[in-house]
C-alpha cells in the first residue's frame, strides 16, 4: 500500500467558496460533513420535542399543553429522529469514508449525492412547518396521528398529515438517490485488489441497508400517495365507506416500517466490528459469519412486517408464522452478537471513548433485541402491544442501538475528520452522564409497559406518577448532557491536539492511511490492495 | 483519463438499472392493494364476506345449534339511528333466517348510506351467506324517515363444528361523502 497518493496541490482551487461551495459541492467529504451536522442539528431539534413531552408527563394531568399537541410532538419527534437524525447520520458516514475505506476518489455518483442531501432540509421544514403555520392560524398544527400514519385517523387529520406526506416524499427520494450511490460506489469503485469478501464491515452493511431501502422506500411512498389521493382525490383505497380497508394501510406500511429498523440499524452494525477490533487490538473475529448475517437479517427483514400489528385480529396461522420469522432473526442477530463478544474477548482493552460506547452498545442493544423476543410472543404481545414496554423497547434498539452507536462512530472517527483529537475527558462524561440517564429513562418505561400504562396518551393513572417522575428527570439529563457531545465536537472542529494519520494504536483500515484531515481529494490515484 | 470515463459510464448505467428495482418496488406497493384483496376474499381473513347465497342445495343441520350475533356501528358523518331488532338468533346450519335492522335518518335532509359488513371469527365468514342485504346495495332515508331492513341469510353446513357463534357486524358510512 506504497500508492496512497495524496493530492495537495488543488485545495481552494476548483471550488467556490461561502455559501456557494456548501450549495454545490460534489465532494463526498463535504456533503458527509453536510449530512453529519444536519443530523446533529435535527436530533436536537427531535430531542426538544419529547422533553417537552417527559415534562408533560412528570405529572398525571394534564398541565403544559393539549392533547392535540402532545399527539403532533409525539409523532414528529419520531419522524424526525429516524428520518432526519438516524439515516442522515448512517449517510453521513457513508459519504466521509466510503471512499476513503475502499480507495474510492469520491462517490460514483456525485451530483446525486448533492441532490440526496439537499432535497433534506426542505423535507425537514415540511415536516415541522404546520407548527408555526398553527401560531399564525393557519391549520391545526403537525401531522398528530403518531409517526406511522393509521388511517383511518390519519384520512381525517389536519394539514399538518398533508405537509408529513410531502415530507416522505422528499425523504425517500433523498434516500433511495443515496442508496442507489452507495451501491454503485460499491460495485464499481473499489480500489484494484480490494475483493468483495475484503472489503470493510462497514460497506456490508451499508450495502445491505441500500438494497433494503431501494425495495422498501418506494412501497411507503405509494402507500403514503394513496393515502393523499384518499384525502383529497376521492379514492378509497384505506376508507371503508367506499369499500376499502384501513387494515390494508398497515400491511403496506410495515412492509417499509420493519426493514427500517435495520436500515436505521445495519450501517451501525457494519461499523461497530471495526471500532471493537481497534481498541481491542485484534482481528475481527468471524468476518464471514458477520457478513452472511447481514444479509440473513436482511433477508428475513422483508417477511416479517406483520409482527407490528398482531392485535389487529389475524388467523392463528398468520399469527404463528410471523410469530416464528421474527423470532428467527434472533439467530443471525445472536451470530453478530458472539462474533462482536468474540473480537473483543481476550483482546488488549483500551477504553477511549469511542470504545466505551461501543462495548456500552453492546450491552443496552442486547437489552433492546431480548425485550424483542418478548413482543414478538404473539400470546404475550397481546399484553404489551401499545404500552410503555414497546416504547422502552424500541429506545433501547434505536436509542442505544442507534444513536450510541452512531456516537461511537462519531468518536472514532472525528479526529481523523477534523485532523485534531476531542477532549477524552468530555467524551468520557458525555458517555457515562449518557448511559446511566438512559437506563434511568428506560427501565421505568419497561415497568409502566408491564404494569399496564398505555402509550401515546398525555395523561395517565395516578399509580404511574412514581416512575414517570423519575422517567422524566432522567430524561432531562440524558437530553441536556447532548450539549457536551455538541461542544465536545464543535471545539473539536475549531482546534486542539493534531491527530496523527493513524489516531488510534489499533486502527486499521484505508481510512488511516491518509494525513488527518484527508485531502480535500484523496485517492486520485487508487491504492493497491494485497 | 479514458478509464475514469469509462468508469463514470458503468456507474450511471449500474444507477440506471438499479432504477429499475426502485421502479419495480413502487409498483408492487400499489400491486399489494388487489392482491391483499384477492387474498382477503379467498381466504376470508379480515371478515371480508362477499359470500352470497345459492339457495337450491339447502339441506338444514338440525343436530347443532350456531348463535348467530348483530352489532351495528354508524360511523362519523352520518346522523341515523341503525340497530337490530333482535341482538342475536340461534339458527340450524341450512336453516334461512331474516332478520330486521332499524334505521332512522335523524338530520332534515335526504341522506344515502353503505353498510359494510364483516364477520367474525374471520375463518367463519365463507360460510356465512346472505341471501338478501340492505348492504348489496346504497340506501337513501329521506329527513326523518325510519326504515326496516331485512337482511335473509343462513349459515352454510359445512361451517366447521367447533364455531358455536358468529358475529356480525354492520358499519354503516355516508354514501354521499364516501362517493366525491
Amino acid at each position: 500500500m506504497s500508492s496512497t497518493t495524496a493530492a495537495h496541490h488543488d485545495e481552494h482551487h476548483d471550488h467556490p467558496t461561502g455559501i456557494m461551495r456548501w450549495l454545490t459541492t460534489t465532494n463526498h467529504k463535504d456533503i458527509g460533513t453536510m449530512y453529519l451536522t444536519f443530523s446533529l442539528i435535527m436530533f436536537l431539534v427531535g430531542g426538544a420535542m419529547i422533553l417537552a413531552v417527559r415534562a408533560e408527563l412528570f405529572q398525571p394531568g394534564l398541565q403544559l399543553m393539549k392533547p392535540e399537541f402532545y399527539n403532533q410532538l409525539i409523532g414528529v419527534h419520531a419522524l424526525v429522529m429516524i428520518f432526519a437524525a438516524l439515516m442522515p447520520a448512517a449517510t453521513g458516514f457513508a459519504n466521509w469514508m466510503l471512499p476513503l475505506q475502499i480507495g474510492a476518489p469520491d462517490m460514483a455518483l456525485p451530483r446525486l449525492n448533492n441532490w440526496g442531501f439537499w432535497l433534506l432540509p426542505p423535507a425537514a421544514i415540511l415536516l415541522t412547518l404546520p407548527f408555526t403555520l398553527a401560531l399564525f392560524g393557519i391549520g391545526d398544527g403537525a401531522i398528530a396521528t403518531g409517526w406511522t400514519f393509521y388511517t383511518p385517523l390519519s384520512i381525517q387529520g389536519g394539514i399538518g398529515v398533508d405537509f408529513a406526506i410531502f415530507s416522505v416524499h422528499l425523504l425517500g427520494v433523498s434516500s433511495v438517490l443515496g442508496s442507489i450511490n452507495v451501491i454503485v460506489t460499491i460495485l464499481n469503485m473499489r480500489a484494484p485488489g480490494m475483493t468483495l469478501m475484503k472489503m470493510p464491515m462497514f460497506a456490508w452493511g451499508w450495502l445491505v441497508t441500500a438494497f433494503l431501502l431501494i425495495a422498501t422506500i418506494p412501497v411507503l411512498a405509494g402507500a403514503v400517495t394513496m393515502l393523499l389521493t384518499d384525502r383529497h382525490f376521492g379514492t378509497h383505497f384505506f376508507d371503508a365507506a367506499g369499500g376499502g380497508d384501513p387494515i390494508l394501510f398497515q400491511h403496506l406500511f410495515w412492509f417499509f416500517g420493519h426493514p427500517e429498523v435495520y436500515i436505521v440499524l445495519l450501517p451501525v452494525w457494519g461499523f461497530m466490528p471495526q471500532i471493537l477490533q481497534t481498541f481491542s487490538r485484534k482481528p475481527m473475529y468471524g468476518y464471514k459469519a458477520q457478513v452472511v448475517s447481514l444479509w440473513a437479517i436482511g433477508a428475513l427483514a422483508l417477511v416479517v412486517w406483520a409482527h407490528h400489528f398482531f392485535t389487529v385480529g389475524m388467523p392463528v396461522p398468520a399469527l404463528l408464522y410471523f410469530m416464528y420469522s421474527t423470532m428467527a432473526i434472533s439467530l443471525p442477530l445472536a451470530v453478530l452478537f458472539f462474533c462482536w463478544i468474540a473480537t473483543i474477548w481476550k483482546g488488549s482493552l483500551s477504553f477511549e471513548t469511542p470504545m466505551l460506547f461501543a462495548t456500552g452498545w453492546i450491552v443496552l442493544f442486547g437489552i433492546g433485541g431480548l425485550t424483542g423476543l418478548v413482543l414478538a410472543d404473539v400470546a404475550a404481545d397481546a399484553q404489551y402491544h401499545h404500552s410503555y414496554f414497546v416504547v422502552a423497547h424500541f429506545h433501547y434498539t434505536l436509542f442505544a442501538g442507534g444513536m450510541m452507536g452512531v456516537m461511537s462512530g462519531v468518536y472514532y472517527w472525528l479526529p481523523k475528520m477534523t485532523g485534531h483529537m476531542f477532549s477524552e475527558r468530555l467524551g468520557k462524561l458525555h458517555f457515562w452522564l449518557t448511559a446511566i440517564s438512559f437506563n434511568l429513562t428506560f427501565i421505568p418505561q419497561f415497568f409502566l409497559g408491564l404494569a399496564g400504562m398505555p402509550r401515546r396518551i398525555p395523561d395517565y393513572a395516578l399509580q404511574f406518577a412514581e416512575f414517570n417522575a423519575i422517567s422524566t428527570v432522567a430524561a432531562f439529563v440524558l437530553g441536556f448532557s447532548q450539549l457536551i457531545f455538541v461542544y465536545n465536537i464543535v471545539s473539536c472542529a475549531r482546534g486542539g491536539k493534531k491527530a496523527t494519520d493513524r489516531v488510534w494504536e489499533g486502527a486499521e483500515g484505508l481510512e488511516w492511511t491518509l494525513p488527518s484531515p484527508p485531502p480535500y481529494h484523496s485517492f486520485t490515484e487508487q491504492p493497491i490492495v494485497k | 483519463m479514458n478509464s475514469n470515463e469509462k468508469r463514470q459510464q458503468d456507474n450511471k448505467k449500474l444507477g440506471f438499472k438499479l432504477l429499475w428495482i426502485v421502479g419495480a418496488a413502487l409498483l408492487f406497493g400499489f400491486a399489494l392493494v388487489p392482491l391483499y384483496n384477492v387474498l382477503c376474499t379467498v381466504t376470508g381473513l379480515n371478515g371480508k364476506t362477499n359470500a352470497t347465497a345459492d339457495v337450491t342445495s339447502n339441506k338444514v343441520d338440525v343436530s347443532r345449534w350456531v348463535t348467530v350475533e348483530f352489532t351495528s356501528n354508524v360511523m362519523p358523518g352520518l346522523g341515523w339511528n341503525f340497530y337490530p331488532e333482535q341482538p342475536s338468533v340461534k339458527v340450524h346450519p341450512g336453516q334461512i333466517e331474516t332478520v330486521n335492522f332499524v334505521a332512522k335518518n335523524n338530520t332534515n335532509e335526504t341522506v344515502a348510506g353503505q353498510a359494510v359488513p364483516s364477520v367474525s371469527p374471520g375463518l367463519a365468514s365463507p360460510y356465512f351467506k346472505k341471501i338478501e342485504c340492505f348492504c348489496f346495495k346504497r340506501q337513501e332515508l329521506k329527513a326523518g324517515e325510519t326504515k326496516l331492513m331485512p337482511l335473509r341469510f343462513y349459515v352454510s353446513t359445512d361451517l366447521p363444528n367447533d364455531v358455536k357463534a358468529v358475529t356480525l357486524s354492520y358499519a354503516f358510512y355516508n354514501a354521499v361523502k364516501a362517493a366525491n
